[in-house]
Parts: C-alpha cells; sequence; structure tokens
C-alpha cells in the first residue's frame, strides 16, 4: 500500500469545497483511498466521512491508496492538496 | 404591538403578512420486509428521483443567486451519492431485512450526529444538509408530496423554526418579502441564502415567531434583527418611509458610484478600497474606489513554500499602483503572525502562547531584514510613476517607527548606489491599532505622513475581547465609546501636525459609523469596494456641522447602543436596508 502525508494549507481546511474537489478526484480512480487524520480514517470517497474528519487549516494527514491505479490516485490527488485546491475560496 | 429581537442577518426592511412555513413531518416506522432485494431496489428507485429533483433546484438555484447557493446543492448531489451512506443502507436492509425509509433514518441519522458532535460550526451545520438530503429521500419512498407553501398566494414573510436550503429555494421569491426564523445564527443558510438573495433575515428570533398565526402583520427589519408585530399605523409608517429611503439611496448610491463623496455642506473626502490582489484592483475601480486604502501584501506571501523575492514583489506591486494611475494606493508592509503563519519562515523561534500578543508584522520584519527590506525595495521601486505609498502595521512605540524608517533608508541608499529608479519621497505612514500608538499619537504623528487607524484590532486590543468569540464579540464593536474616543484623539493628534488619517477597518463602511467619523474629521474611509457606492451616498445626505455635533454626542454616550440608537434618530439615511 503507497501512501503520502500531506499538510492541508487552505483557509477552511478539508471543508467545504476543497473537500467536494478532493472526494470528486479519489472517485476518478479504482484503488481503495482512505484518508487518516489524528486516530481516524475516513474512505476518501465518502465526502460525509472525509468532512467528519474536521480537518482544519495546517492539519496533517495521511491519503493511502490500494489498487491498480493507486499511484497515479496519489498524485493526483498530491497535486489537488498542493496547489492548494486550484486556488478555490 | 410587541417587538422581538433576533439577529440581524441580512440588511433589508420586510412589511407584511407572516406566512408559517411548515415541514411536512415524516414519519418513519422500522418494519421487517421479507424481500430484501426488492427493497434496495426501491431505494435505488428513490435515490434516482432525489438526484433528478436535485439536479434542477440547483439549476434553479444557479440561475437565480449565483454560484454560492448552488454550490450547497451539488453538495447534497454527492451526498446522494455518497459510496459509505449507500452501503450503509444496503447492509442495513439485507442483513437486519428493514424497510428502506428505517435504514436509511438509521444511517444518515447517525452521519448528521457524528458531524454535530464536531467542534467546527460550519460542519455542525453539514448535519442539517445531510438531514435534508434524507428528507427528500424519505417524502420520495412514502409518497409525502413536498408543499409546505401551499397557500403561499401574496407576498409574505415568511416564517419558520429553521429552514433548510432545499426549503429556501423551493419557494416563489415572488410572495417572499423576507425570511424570519426561530433558530438559527448569523452563518446559517437562510441567512446566507437571504443576503445572496438581497432579501432581509432576522434569525434566532426565539420560539414565538413560529407561533405566529398566518396573516399577522409584522414588520421584519433585518438591519437592526427586530421583529414588529402588529405594528401600529405610525410604527408602519415610519418602516414604510425607511423602506422607500434606502430603495431611493441605493437606486442613487449605485448611479452615482463614479462620482466623488461630497458632503451637503461641501466637504469632500476620500472612499478608497481595501484589497488583497491584483483581481481585487480591478473590482474596486468597478465600485468606484478613488484609490486604495489599505493594500494587503500577504497574498504574495501565503500558500507558498518559499519568500516572494524583490522582482516578483515589484512587478505585483506595480501593477496594482498602475491600475489606479494618480490615485493613492496604500502599501501595507507584511502582517503575518498572529493567526497567519508563514510555514517555510524558519527563524527557530518557539511556538508562542499567545501569538495575538506576540511576535508578528512590523516586530517580526524589524527583527529579520531579510524578510523586510526586499518588500521595502520592491515598494519604493513600484513608488516610480505611480501614486504608491507605504504603511507599517502593529507600530506600538515611537522606537519601532524610527527604526522602520531607517530601513527604508538603508534601502533608498542601496538602491542610488545601484543606479536604480526609486521613489525616494514616497510617504510613509503607520497603521494606529494598537491601543498605545493612539495614546502617543502626537508623537507618533511627528515621525510619519499620515495615520491609517485599524478598528479592527484596537476594538480588540482596548476592550480585551477576541471579535471571532461570538459570545464577547458585541464587546468588541468599533462603536464602544472608549474606541471611538481613541479615534478622535488619533485623529485630533494627526491634523495638529498637518498629517492626514484614513480608517480601514471595517467601521469605514459601516454605515451607521459613518456620520461619526466625518464629525470627527476623518479625511479617508477606506473599505472592502462593495459597500463603496453607499457609504458614498450616505456622505453625501449628511451635513458637517450635523456630523460633529453627532460625534460630539457620541463622545459622551455611555454605550455602543446609545450611539448606534442616536445616530439612527439623526441620520434617517444612514439606516440603509
Amino acid at each position: 500500500m503507497d501512501e503520502i502525508r500531506l499538510t492541508i494549507q487552505h483557509n477552511v481546511g478539508l471543508h467545504a469545497r476543497p473537500a467536494a474537489l478532493l472526494v470528486k478526484a479519489a472517485k476518478q480512480f479504482q484503488s481503495d483511498i482512505t484518508i487518516a487524520h489524528g486516530d481516524r480514517t475516513a474512505n476518501a470517497k465518502s465526502i460525509l466521512q472525509v468532512l467528519g474528519l474536521g480537518v482544519n487549516r495546517g492539519a496533517q494527514i495521511v491519503i493511502r491508496a490500494e489498487g491498480s491505479d493507486s499511484g497515479a490516485a496519489l498524485s493526483s490527488l498530491r497535486e489537488l492538496v498542493e496547489s492548494n485546491f486550484g486556488g478555490v475560496e | 404591538m410587541k417587538t422581538l429581537h433576533g439577529i440581524a442577518a441580512s440588511r433589508g426592511i420586510a412589511i407584511g403578512p407572516v406566512f408559517q412555513f411548515h415541514r411536512v413531518e415524516l414519519n418513519v416506522e422500522r418494519q421487517t420486509v421479507t424481500e430484501p432485494a426488492a427493497e434496495w431496489a426501491r431505494f435505488r428507485a428513490a435515490l434516482k428521483e432525489a438526484s433528478a429533483q436535485l439536479e434542477g433546484i440547483y439549476q434553479k438555484a444557479k440561475a437565480e443567486s449565483g454560484g454560492d447557493q448552488a454550490a450547497i446543492f451539488e453538495a447534497h448531489l454527492m451526498m446522494l451519492d455518497d459510496p459509505e451512506l449507500l452501503d450503509g443502507v444496503q447492509r442495513a436492509i439485507e442483513q437486519n431485512s428493514i424497510n428502506a425509509e428505517a435504514a436509511l433514518n438509521e444511517v444518515a441519522g447517525s452521519f448528521a450526529a457524528s458531524l454535530e458532535s464536531l467542534d467546527d460550526e460550519y460542519l455542525r451545520a453539514r448535519a442539517a444538509d445531510v438531514r435534508d438530503v434524507s428528507a427528500r429521500v424519505l417524502r420520495i419512498l412514502l409518497g409525502v408530496a413536498e408543499s409546505p407553501t401551499e397557500g403561499l398566494v401574496e407576498p409574505s414573510i415568511i416564517v419558520a423554526t429553521d429552514l433548510t436550503p432545499s426549503d429556501t429555494v423551493l419557494l416563489d421569491k415572488k410572495y417572499v418579502l423576507g425570511f424570519c426564523t426561530a433558530q438559527g445564527g448569523a452563518t446559517s443558510h437562510s441567512a446566507i441564502l437571504a443576503r445572496g438573495l438581497g432579501l432581509p433575515a432576522v434569525v434566532g428570533a426565539g420560539s414565538e415567531v413560529a407561533a405566529l398565526p398566518d396573516d399577522t402583520v409584522a414588520v421584519l427589519d433585518g438591519t437592526c434583527g427586530d421583529v414588529l408585530i402588529q405594528p401600529d399605523r405610525k410604527t408602519r409608517a415610519r418602516y414604510a418611509e425607511r423602506q422607500s429611503l434606502a430603495a431611493t439611496l441605493l437606486a442613487e448610491a449605485r448611479s452615482k458610484a463614479h462620482e466623488p463623496a461630497v458632503t451637503q455642506d461641501g466637504q469632500r473626502v476620500e472612499v478608497v478600497a481595501n484589497i488583497g490582489n491584483v483581481a481585487g484592483a480591478q473590482a474596486a475601480l468597478a465600485e468606484g474606489a478613488e484609490g486604495v486604502g489599505l493594500l494587503r501584501t500577504e497574498f504574495l506571501y501565503l500558500e507558498r513554500s518559499n519568500l516572494p523575492d524583490e522582482e516578483e514583489q515589484y512587478a505585483a506591486y506595480q501593477a496594482i499602483a498602475s491600475a489606479f494611475g494618480k490615485l493613492p494606493v496604500v502599501l501595507r508592509t507584511l502582517d503575518v503572525g498572529g493567526d497567519k503563519e508563514l510555514p517555510y519562515l524558519n527563524y527557530g523561534t518557539a511556538p508562542e502562547a499567545n501569538p495575538f500578543l506576540g511576535m508578528r508584522a512590523i516586530r517580526l520584519c524589524l527583527a529579520h531584514s531579510d524578510l523586510f527590506k526586499p518588500q521595502i525595495r520592491a515598494a519604493l521601486r513600484a513608488g516610480v510613476g505611480t501614486n504608491l505609498k507605504m504603511m507599517f502595521p502593529m507600530v506600538a512605540t515611537v522606537s519601532e517607527v524610527r527604526a522602520a524608517r531607517a530601513v527604508v533608508e538603508e534601502c533608498c541608499a542601496e538602491l542610488k548606489t545601484e543606479g536604480a529608479s526609486f521613489a525616494p519621497d514616497i510617504e510613509i505612514g503607520i497603521m494606529v491599532e494598537i491601543p498605545s500608538a493612539a495614546v502617543m499619537a502626537d508623537q507618533l504623528a511627528k515621525e510619519v505622513d499620515f495615520f491609517s487607524i485599524g478598528t479592527n484590532d484596537l476594538s480588540q486590543y482596548t476592550m480585551a475581547a477576541d471579535r471571532t468569540n461570538a459570545q464577547i464579540a458585541p464587546l468588541a464593536s468599533g462603536f464602544q465609546p472608549a474606541v471611538l474616543r481613541l479615534i478622535q484623539r488619533v485623529i485630533e493628534a494627526a491634523h495638529y501636525e498637518g498629517k492626514w488619517v484614513g480608517l480601514c477597518g471595517e467601521l469605514a463602511g459601516e454605515p451607521l459609523a459613518i456620520p461619526i467619523l466625518l464629525g470627527l474629521g476623518l479625511d479617508e474611509f477606506s473599505m472592502n469596494p462593495p459597500a463603496i457606492p453607499i457609504a458614498k451616498q450616505i456622505i453625501r445626505s449628511v451635513r458637517l456641522d450635523a456630523a460633529q455635533d453627532a460625534a460630539r454626542t457620541a463622545l459622551q454616550c455611555e454605550s455602543d447602543g446609545e450611539i448606534q440608537r442616536m445616530v439612527r434618530e439623526r441620520f434617517p439615511a444612514a439606516c440603509i436596508g
């Protein structure tokens, strides 16, 4: 299983638009993708679980992917987070 | 007549009959099913129907009120398609052999409950979205029609315990004068949607409103947060007058946005914008800004992994300043620290126990010339051929101003040696936002070319009250007599030295504050661009001597409320909306 560690820099944290964009991006891939924050883990394709993580600005998350396209999934999600969600409000 | 007090959630006045918005109660019974597979198929069909409904509402919201509101329904569509929600429902149906209604109710309910348990207002509000989405599917499963608006046939004030996003979109807007809810806060959906639609709203008005019979006549004052039940004829006429005055004012304000703001007796003041990036410059010009009173430079520093170099800064400042031609643009040097941290700055400092009273803004810049000098050099260069000015944030002492000016001189000397083109005579000012600076304004005025009062910080430092803490936010109001007295002192001290004073906190664009600030002699009002046309129009409606008289009275008032009441009585135009 591959994993990456990222820091959420967006003003609103992993809420609202950033959360929606991340879930949408995750759904593009076959792999099982999870996001861990503290001791909680969410299915990255579930908006309800991702919101329920309560990730605020400055928090670290660990994204794990398992499946045939896990490498592509992780690099796409990394790009999304590091571009600060393409600058959405 | 009876007056109820709630939270002013969206400006404006509505007068008319009350319409109670009753959502149909959904009774979900848990039943055992013999064919779980058929039950799951029934659920899938309901989902499909719900998704088609939401798609329609989404398109309607997008057309009516734009992106922000529509985004709510986009989020609803995502929830409807949430794999964890669907798996949960499928498991409940197949493993427990229960009906789809009960399965959905239980699974969605537990998601909502877990969001409600989080320590975050935004996420708690999302719990309402989950319940809203699940209620939509339940209505389809139960065959209950979605028509709580039956009987709404004339323009009315819509009253409800609380409104969900789909409720507010379902309403036929030609019959909606405004919204009033028993529960909810200023950031609730009803409030946000009302502001998006430009309709007045009062939220959190208490359970009494939900008990009002339909057709009770009421006045809804979304500017002050009052709901007047069965107002007498005189009161009603007074509000009707305010309503028509506001409509006139708004129309005039829009048509005269690009004209100067001159009082009735000929005093002109500058109305300028607070902006935070290059795009903001265009928005400000479109609203009629006569320059920039606060150019926040953090945009160049935040959300990246290294410091912006001098060239990058120069290009940005030059682009913004030249967009305004000869109009003034006041650049505020870097204001980080406190709540705004730059993760890539590695000065080896320990975490601060109280960052708002810590190593931030000018304090940080004076300690680190590698941070400060490239910005000063970029600003000096961008001053060539433009009307760029520079100011330092969070100044507490005279020695800080002198130290900062010494850095400017050092940069000038370097640029001169390098043969670079720069503006040696750039105007230099400070933000007055720490009470010590306000108290020492007479001495500070000798050291600078201008002051800009930052009332957001000045209020919270003076009152020792965090304005983001809802319980004590009213204490941090710029209308507090203590804050106004400091403002008066600052303006007087600057004028004594022949220097000008601007104000770039939220107070500058607050209609009720404008007459007082005018009366105190403020030279420049700097605000978010959308507030500019109205602010100019209020200034045009005021006589300077009346404003001076009101300012004198305000300084003798005991409370913020007393001051606001006094302004409302004396300056009807400032009660806009």
